[in-house]
């Protein structure tokens, strides 16, 4: 349409994981990017390495996104070994080139989780999150069934505090970034979420237990490094981490015939 | 470089029937992740309890070979006569064991796990945002300190690495004597170097132990959680400053014979 | 141009007065015996808001339920991305709110060219769904007191609106999602992730299933049920340049189309009046500021053009505030169309502002004096985040720029009362379908309406439907009709592996994309439509001789994927503009410079086309045929649009 206003960068050099599937042995590739628009996204900038691979011939670097608005959580790229780049409370899609400088070296690489298996170069399966939102993550509140929305009063600190955990993406660059491929922190945003609301208090203790045993079976163990609240592009705090421990702990010894009395 | 694959594809369904049998409620809290980790924040205060109370104790060196000795003494009668002499010692000595060795378990135990949860590693360097030099290392001052705890046993209550002479005055180990032990092991500059050494990983230990243990446990609270850094750091600088005084007081001659 | 309705394209409009229809429906509907439910297998495509609520309470209700999605999650479904709202006739404010001013709002918004019986059963429903997704979890915003809170939105007098701060949409497919999640666990859905559906199969004029592709093996797979639900979203992505997703596209709806369902109103596209404007060629999407900025920010251009001076430096009486001026009663708050076009006007008159004078000013600096910078920070936070991120420039001291963009497409499956396609057992539900918008959507309704369909109207409708089928056999899929469409899948998937041309795919919608936007976009005209229309075929000829897609067909190939889905936007986008050039009126998304009044204002032409256009597939979009829907006002009147 129209002519960028923006600065160029110049000679960048891409070393991007290239990996042909699931079982395939993978190795970095060097390509390079001549010139493009500060402007442009860093998702842009591998769509114009993209175009030109086709234009060669060769195959397109198979990476996932779809939103480009940080909200899908599609977005998945570990960059110079930061998971979603060097700008804080930022996922990949909303990373622009004008965060880097001309003649860098970008490194590109999936995550890396046993339980995020790589299915091609950048694109890994994230399906665990979704065994553990299946465990427990949700109320049960069948359609039809619900009564006026007013009737039971949530205090506005505790809507807040819910939406400041519900605000996940499920992106996984809280396992990504934890140096023990750990889930906790998005396991306990949706505990936190859930458990922190008047309507998921019914299902509290079951929720905290199969979830975090769920979590258990496919990621590592916290060790409160912080780094996935560093990394989490909806910067959640890892004292959800401690609710959660909180409630599990109350799971296991609280007698739940007495859920509705405190 | 393959990672484990587990996309065998067709439909997802079913995913939350789980017949699990349930161990005993404690067992079964502590086979998870989160569990194991409430068991080390616990079993980490005991022990923090015990080296800040042994590092008080041995302040009493400063006041002299009486004062010391006798509080050594003192500990050995602990609760006498409800008890007889030192069997109250040997049940916080028992405890402690027990704690040192839950602690070890679960840290073995999490330390599997997470290498399983990434079995294949990163292939370029990782650029860390905030996770401490005492977070990361962890594993390793755990384990010097774990190493160290035997030497010191060997050194101070065993005595077959003590000062290995032939007399007190050139150096023996002299149970009851445990003034005269600290100051004659003490006097041996790699072995003073070895307790400042052990302290220091101690310290960092305890630097990322006593803030973690309050997420591990889930005391978390927006009243109290800015000064779990400070207690942190209170803790592991007073405990690493007190016992690393003790061997530069004796190398430097302020506690002597 | 009317001509006489189509038997196919009965709406079946319950009888009665306009407030008593649903209920009618529902109590003169066909039941199917919860044991009996299990005996049924229902086909859900996509799993957003619509196709998530529904695969959950028809799974629910004992149904056997199959859903699909394309994505690796159904978390990731672009409903996701909406921002503002939700709207629902609570009148929780007292300010005179009820379902008939919803209902009314919403008619009136679509520009009087929605069905009346529709749009009411909308509204009425709006209710359950904020009780639905409040027991749910959803963490609507509150007031001190506990209770919900609203806000106001263009096109309404009264605030209605729920919202989960910016991420409204996020929050509510979260909430299906959650949903659809536990009966995935319980066993009651069957999940396909990373499947894309790539052609219906119509057996004896019923649909007896689908054929769907694994985007990670390439292997083709078919499935028959008793019914398919398509809840897979809009077209908007044939602009290439959208707030769309990036893989938001028309197929299912495009392939269904093919086998016999007919296509309604593909003209109706909205364009969102508050988008950052794109910034350079690169640029792979546009990103939407959410509506509810228009709240508090005052739209402005210089008065004069070619002004350059930065916003601070321009006083206030060379200012030219253009929503006010030209609405004084609804204001910043004009509908999404009015605001879009006063934009594009203040732009092409030369007062755009902005490095590429491509914007127009969305102003903060009175709100923050008003309220103060923490109240406005309260409200759009996130919103000034995202927009600092993606601009570079912080909206708390200079104005944001925004430009309307593609966001939402009115147009859609043809559906009856029920949700039905002219394909029985074939359902489209949430923004696949055109039903309840008529030619513009309010803001805060799209949310809305996925979700009526999914939870409130289909769980319904589908039993109606489903009741007289029990125990009687279904086509399987080793029925030839199922082979047939496997066969074509396969060979067309060849057909773009083998090309071997020398475009990507990405370049061939990238110039669809420019085409489609500039003749048939915010403003159309006779003459553009028809240079589109003899631009379009030799550019999808090229597109079939000179496609290069690299890669394999056995393993996840993206180029691959798109490929598919830029040749239906290709013969979508035909089909497109033929029925903006069919429609000789200007209503709603769906402006004709040729039909406009003295100020400029869109000029319907009720006599000839109070109708919704349905096209018929005849193997060629270009030769695809016009049937017809006339739409009976019994409760409102027609009128003029005003929101002056």
């Amino acid at each position: 349409m129209t002519a960028s206003h923006g600065e160029h960068l110049t000679n960048l050099t891409l070393s991007v994981w290239r990996q042909k599937g699931p079982d395939a042995a993978g190795a970095f590739e060097s390509y390079r990017i001549d010139s493009i628009s500060d402007e442009a996204s860093f998702l842009e900038m591998l769509d114009v390495l993209n175009e030109k691979l086709i234009d060669e011939g060769r195959d397109a670097v198979t990476f996932e996104h779809d939103c480009r608005e940080g909200i899908c959580g599609s977005c998945s790229l570990m960059i110079d070994g930061q998971a979603h780049g060097p700008q804080r409370g930022t996922a990949t899609c909303q990373l622009h080139m004008r965060k880097f400088k001309s003649g860098a070296n970008i490194v590109i690489e999936p995550w890396r989780a046993t339980s995020f298996p790589i299915i091609k170069d950048l694109m890994v399966d994230r399906s665990a999150f979704d065994r553990i939102i299946e465990s427990g993550g949700y109320i049960t509140s069948q359609t039809g069934g619900a009564p006026d929305a007013n009737l039971v009063p949530v205090p506005k600190p505790v809507a807040d505090a819910a939406m400041d955990s519900a605000a996940c993406i499920g992106c996984g660059a809280c396992v990504a970034a934890c140096p023990n491929g750990a889930a906790n922190l998005f396991t306990a945003a949706k505990v936190a979420h859930l458990n922190l609301l008047p309507q998921g208090q019914a299902e509290r203790y079951a929720r905290a237990e199969s979830m975090v045993e769920t979590m258990d079976e496919y990621f590592g163990s916290c060790t409160n490094h912080g780094e996935c609240e560093a990394a989490c592009p909806k910067e959640i705090s890892i004292d959800v981490i401690a609710l959660m421990n909180k409630d599990y702990r109350k799971a296991k010894f609280a007698n739940r015939k007495e859920i509705a009395r405190s | 470089m393959a990672q484990t694959t587990n996309t065998t594809r067709g439909p997802v369904t079913g995913t939350a029937h789980r017949a699990k049998k349930r161990k005993p409620f404690l067992l079964d809290l502590y086979s998870t992740a989160v569990g194991k980790k409430y068991v080390m924040a616990i079993t980490g205060v005991l022990l923090i309890g015990f080296v800040i109370t042994h590092m008080i104790g041995n302040l009493k060196m400063y006041l002299g070979k009486e004062d010391f000795n006798h509080y050594a003494e003192f500990l050995r009668e602990l609760l006498v006569p409800i008890l007889p002499r030192t069997v109250f010692l040997w049940i916080l000595r028992g405890g402690l064991l027990g704690a040192v060795v839950l602690h070890v378990h679960a840290a073995y135990g999490l330390t599997l796990l997470n290498r399983g949860a990434r079995s294949v590693k990163y292939q370029s360097p990782r650029d860390y945002q905030v996770a401490t030099f005492a977070s990361r290392t962890m594993r390793w001052t755990g384990i010097i300190v774990f190493l160290f705890v035997f030497w010191h046993l060997a050194d101070l209550t065993w005595g077959t690495v003590n000062a290995l002479g032939t007399t007190a005055a050139d150096g023996v180990f002299v149970r009851g004597d445990a003034y005269g032990n600290v100051v004659r092991s003490f006097e041996r500059p790699p072995v003073a170097l070895l307790y400042i050494v052990a302290n220091i990983a101690l310290g960092t230990h305890l630097f990322h132990g006593v803030w973690s243990l309050f997420q591990s446990i889930g005391w978390s609270s927006p009243r109290f959680n800015k000064w779990r850094r400070w207690l942190a750091t209170a803790i592991a600088t007073i405990v690493v400053v007190g016992n690393v005084s003790f061997p530069i007081a004796v190398l430097a001659g302020i506690v002597g014979q | 141009m009317t001509t006489a309705t189509d038997p196919r394209l009965n709406s079946k409009i319950p009888e009665g007065p306009i407030a008593d229809k649903w209920n009618n429906f529902k109590e003169d509907m066909k039941l199917v015996n919860p044991n009996n439910k299990r005996k049924f297998k229902i086909i859900v495509i996509g799993t957003g808001l619509a196709g998530a609520s529904a695969a959950a309470t028809l799974a629910e209700l004992g149904y056997q339920v199959d859903a699909f999605t394309f994505h690796d999650s159904p978390r990731r479904a672009h409903s996701i991305a909406a921002q503002g709202g939700i709207n629902a006739a609570k009148n929780y404010r007292g300010d005179g709110d009820s379902v008939h001013r919803l209902f009314y709002d919403t008619i009136k918004g679509g520009d009087f060219r929605s069905r009346e019986g529709n749009v009411h059963r909308l509204a009425e429903v709006s209710v359950d769904i904020i009780d639905q997704m409040v027991a749910q979890g959803v963490p609507f915003a509150r007031e001190y007191g506990g209770l919900l809170d609203n806000r106001s939105f263009g096109g309404a007098q009264v605030s209605r609106t729920f919202y989960a701060r910016g991420q409204t949409g996020q929050q509510l497919l979260l909430g299906a999602y959650q949903q659809l999640a536990r009966q995935v666990g319980l066993g009651g859905v069957n999940l396909y992730n990373r499947t894309e559906l790539v052609d219906t199969v119509v057996v004896d004029g019923r649909c007896a299933g689908i054929v769907v592709r694994d985007l990670l093996t390439g292997e083709l797979q078919s499935h028959a049920a008793h019914a398919v639900v398509l809840a897979t979203g809009g077209y908007g992505n044939v602009f290439f340049l959208s707030t769309n997703a990036m893989q938001c596209n028309v197929t299912a709806a495009w392939r269904a189309h093919r086998k016999g369902a007919m296509f309604a109103n593909p003209c109706y596209t909205q364009i969102h009046p508050t988008c950052i404007p794109q910034s350079d060629p690169t640029q792979s999407k546009l990103t939407l500021m959410s509506e509810s900025l228009r709240n508090d920010g005052r739209v402005w251009v210089p008065l004069n053009p070619g002004d350059a001076r930065p916003a601070a430096q321009i006083p206030e009486n060379e200012r030219d505030y253009v929503l006010e001026r030209l609405y004084p009663s609804f204001g910043n708050l004009a509908p999404r169309d009015i605001a879009s076009r006063a934009a594009k006007r203040a732009v092409d008159s030369g007062r755009g502002v902005g490095p590429l004078k491509n914007g127009v000013n969305l102003d903060f600096a009175a709100a923050i004096e008003r309220l103060g910078k923490d109240v406005v920070q309260e409200r759009y936070g996130n919103l000034f985040e995202m927009y600092e991120r993606i601009s570079g420039e912080n909206p708390y001291d200079t104005p944001m720029r925004i430009y309307p963009a593609t966001h939402y497409t009115m147009g859609g499956l043809w559906v009856d009362y029920e949700l039905q396609t002219t394909v029985p057992g074939l359902y489209a539900a949430g923004e696949a379908n055109f039903s309840d918008h008529g030619a513009n959507r309010l803001g805060a309704s799209a949310l809305m309406q996925g979700l009526a369909d999914g939870y409130f109207v289909l769980p319904y409708t589908i039993g109606n439907e489903l009741a007289p089928l029990l125990n009687k056999p279904i086509p399987g899929t080793d029925h030839p009709a199922f082979k047939l469409a496997e066969q074509e899948a396969r060979d067309r998937y060849s057909r773009y592996l083998g090309t071997n041309g020398k475009r990507s795919p990405d370049w061939f919608h990238r110039e669809l994309g420019k085409i489609i936007w500039d003749n048939c976009g915010m403003e159309r005209t006779e003459a553009g439509l028809n240079q589109a229309l003899a631009d379009l075929p030799p550019l999808y000829e090229e597109f079939q001789s000179d496609l290069r897609v690299t890669g394999g067909g056995d393993s996840i190939n993206q180029t691959l994927e798109k490929a598919g889905r830029v040749d239906d936007f290709f013969q979508l986008g035909m089909l497109m503009c033929r029925d903006a050039l069919e429609r000789n009126e200007s209503c709603g998304g769906h402006f004709r410079t040729e039909y406009q009044d003295d100020e400029g204002e869109a000029k319907r032409d009720d006599e000839n086309f109070a109708h919704v256009a349905a096209w018929e597939w005849n193997g060629d979009p270009m030769s695809a045929i016009r049937n017809v829907e006339p739409l009976e006002f019994e409760t409102v009147h027609l009128a003029t649009r005003s929101y002056k």
